[in-house]
């Protein structure tokens, strides 16, 4: 019931609230740029399914050509000159009407964050960087973008770049992504010979580059400084804040570091005009938004959905429900390891997005959806997550390189039933000391899962504990 | 004490450890030569036009990657040859590689077997295939198998996740594995061939297993539903 209370308070801040009706009229009729960029209220109540027409990503399952020849047929590359010469103003205005939010986890709005790097210059080049350093456990959604759709990327990277003034973009791709990176790769070269990209790029005047750039194998390269650390040739580790990327970036140069979908999906966006993109999903929640479905389900899979789906409506749609059904459900992972874990009766009726989601006191993350059936043991499933977190922590902050040790230690014993009950609140006690106190957010992320397992599964953990005891005492 | 200390020196100095580790010395410095080969080279020049010419010691990463793929592994003398390409500090360079997994700064195999035990692939069997492969291989991870042919790693997330469970040869993935399908990718490995990669159910990529529920119609044509934008030559710009 809190969580029902919670979620009608972040509803009623509805920035959309006072926007004319004929915001699309009054857009192409106005020769200054419009100060409007926001998404206008949904009126919509029931979300998803989507039609094939609406989908974005029409290529995501491989089943046509990936290269050039095809990605025109889809319509990328699609009266893309004439978007460019549109100028930053109205991309950007275009991204903020559409009410794109990140889709890398943290969720913040793409068209603000754009439009930071629109300051008066100072003579540094600025850029561009794409963030594919996908390894959260349970995403995979930048991976498909990458090896079907990468002509999307490369269009999206032009268009970002010009809606930033951005001289060129570096594409920082996990190591593990070989053949991802290949198929990327062999994109830029067909956008290059095709005069897409490079010294006046499809005609505009305007030159960008993009560059591809494979990292070695490190989680925390997925943050955003730490990705231009190792961009830069060092060690992948965060750095401080601020001075902010849109200050000092990669090179000591304005940078914006997007994540590859937020790109990926800005050219449809541009085309089909953000009031379109902005009629999915509830407000400040808008779009539609590759879902990726693992674990226990009949038929994993990665899928493009509306925005605000119902979970359970998702599973049973796409996934061939729950093994075993819904009732033999015990919880789901709603965004990627690093979102607390939500239990079958909050699953019954959560709504997947944003704000739906941190009503229920987990968050959206990367939309992947980690689903677990009645046979898992959940604590071993966070206690890998943790060994997962202790793995990858890059051991710069205090409390995360020795709280997540900690953390681990105590998992592990708590996946035996080797731990007394006080120690379950010793356990939170440290994942709140990490929380919020660590330069980059792994120290949150790895604090999270505990936390849900804590809020949502203590009577398993305390149940174990006491089956432990017993047999010890016999 | 003065004479003490001359002791401990006249050991350290003598003649047949000296001799002994100038032999070692020498001996490694040829094993670890390194230089670029010529195919290499071109690569490594193609690589450092990506990023502006202060700013070399960005390929660092790209480098030492063409580097670990043309010796099989990453020597110290290749790390050092990296670093004088793109003029950092050959203990940065140093330090940056010790930081990425990928790096191998020992010789390792052939194939590098890495199983991904992370919870969604938990989930659906990671474990068991992380079991069975030190089983067949008789290895545990990080160990490599004495004819230098196969490294066995327990691996976090290769980003495959509704794939799941995922195995990685070199830069190959083999997904939605079981017991089989494991024991015939080592089988043909052993062999010294490189099985097709992807899943191995019968899935092409991500689509449920089974034929897609979404993107059944053909994609639409170019400019379908797009929004009219006016003419920038006729109209006025907004900038």
């Amino acid at each position: 019931m809190a969580a029902v209370t919670r979620f009608n308070l972040l509803a009623k801040p509805n920035i959309g609230g006072a926007l004319p009706v004929s915001l699309q009229l009054h857009r192409f009729q106005s020769t200054q740029p419009t100060t409007l960029g926001t998404p206008p209220p949904q009126t919509k109540t029931k979300f998803g399914p989507l039609a094939d027409k609406d989908r974005i990503f029409t290529n995501l399952y491989g089943r046509h050509d990936w290269r050039l020849k095809g990605a025109l047929k889809r319509g990328d590359w699609y009266k893309t000159k004439e978007i460019v010469l549109k100028g930053p103003d109205w991309i950007v205005n275009e991204i903020k009407t559409s009410g794109l939010r990140g889709r890398g986890g943290a969720g913040f709005p793409s068209g603000m964050k754009w439009s930071f790097m629109n300051k008066p210059g100072d003579g540094r080049p600025k850029y561009l960087v794409v963030n594919a350093d996908e390894g959260e456990p349970g995403t995979c959604k930048d991976r498909e973008i990458m090896r079907h759709d990468p002509h999307k990327l490369v269009e999206g990277c032009l268009i970002a770049g010009r809606a930033m003034g951005a001289q060129a973009a570096y594409i920082y791709i996990r190591g593990e992504f070989y053949n991802e990176a290949s198929n990327m790769q062999l994109a830029i070269s067909e956008a290059y010979q095709a005069g897409l990209i490079g010294k006046n790029a499809c005609g505009t005047g305007y030159d960008f580059d993009v560059y591809m750039h494979r990292g070695a194998g490190a989680y925390i390269c997925g943050e955003e400084t730490a990705l231009i650390e190792s961009l830069e040739g060092k060690q992948g580790k965060p750095r401080l804040k601020p001075p902010f990327p849109a200050d000092v970036g990669v090179f000591g140069c304005p940078t914006t570091v997007t994540n590859v979908e937020t790109v990926a999906v800005a050219p449809s966006i541009c085309r089909r005009g953000g009031l379109w993109f902005a009629s999915f999903g509830r407000t400040r929640n808008s779009g539609t938004k590759l879902f990726n479905i693992s674990g226990h389900v009949n038929r994993p899979c990665t899928v493009e959905e509306e925005m605000s789906i119902p979970l359970k409506e998702l599973i049973e749609r796409h996934c061939g429900g729950v093994t075993g059904g819904w009732d033999n459900l015990l919880g789901v992972i709603p965004g990627g390891s690093s979102t607390p874990i939500i239990p079958k009766n909050v699953c019954d009726d959560v709504i997947m997005d944003f704000d739906g989601l941190i009503a229920a006191q987990t968050s959206l993350g990367t939309a992947a959806i980690i689903v677990m059936d009645k046979s898992t043991d959940v604590i071993k499933a966070i206690a890998r997550l943790i060994s997962f977190y202790k793995h990858e922590s890059c051991g710069q902050c205090t409390p995360c390189r020795e709280g997540i040790g900690w953390m681990n230690k105590i998992m592990t014993r708590f996946v035996k039933g080797d731990a007394h009950p006080s120690e379950i609140d010793m356990l939170w006690e440290i994942s709140k000391q990490i929380e919020g106190h660590t330069i980059c957010a792994l120290g949150d992320g790895a604090a999270w899962p505990v936390q849900g397992l804590i809020r949502h599964f203590r009577p398993e953990i305390e149940k174990r504990m006491k089956l432990y005891a017993k047999l010890a005492s016999n | 004490m003065r004479r003490l200390l001359q002791g401990c020196r006249s050991i350290h100095m003598s003649s047949v450890l000296r001799t002994g580790g100038q032999m070692d010395a020498c001996a490694m410095r040829d094993m670890l030569k390194f230089e670029f080969s010529e195919d290499n080279q071109r690569r490594v020049k193609a690589l450092l036009a990506w990023y502006p010419e202060a700013e070399w010691k960005g390929a660092l990463i790209p480098l030492l990657d063409i580097a670990q793929r043309q010796q099989g592994w990453l020597s110290i003398s290749a790390v050092q040859a990296v670093a004088e390409i793109i003029k950092v500090d050959p203990m940065k360079a140093f330090e940056a590689a010790q930081f990425y997994t990928m790096f191998f700064m020992k010789p390792r195999g052939k194939y590098v077997v890495s199983v991904c035990t992370s919870t969604p692939c938990k989930l659906r069997g990671g474990d068991e295939i992380f079991e069975a492969c030190k089983k067949a291989l008789n290895l545990v991870h990080g160990q490599t198998t004495p004819d230098m042919q196969f490294t066995l790693k327990e691996d976090y997330c290769m980003g495959a996740c509704v794939n799941a469970p995922v195995l990685a040869v070199n830069d190959d993935m083999y997904e939605d594995l079981d017991e089989k399908s494991l024991a015939d990718i080592l089988a043909k490995l052993r062999k010294d061939k490189l099985p097709p990669a992807g899943p191995q159910n019968g899935r092409c990529a991500c689509e449920p297993k089974g034929g897609p529920t979404t993107l059944k119609t053909p994609p639409p044509p170019p400019g379908f539903m797009m929004q009219d934008l006016p003419d920038p030559k006729t109209k006025k710009k907004c900038q």
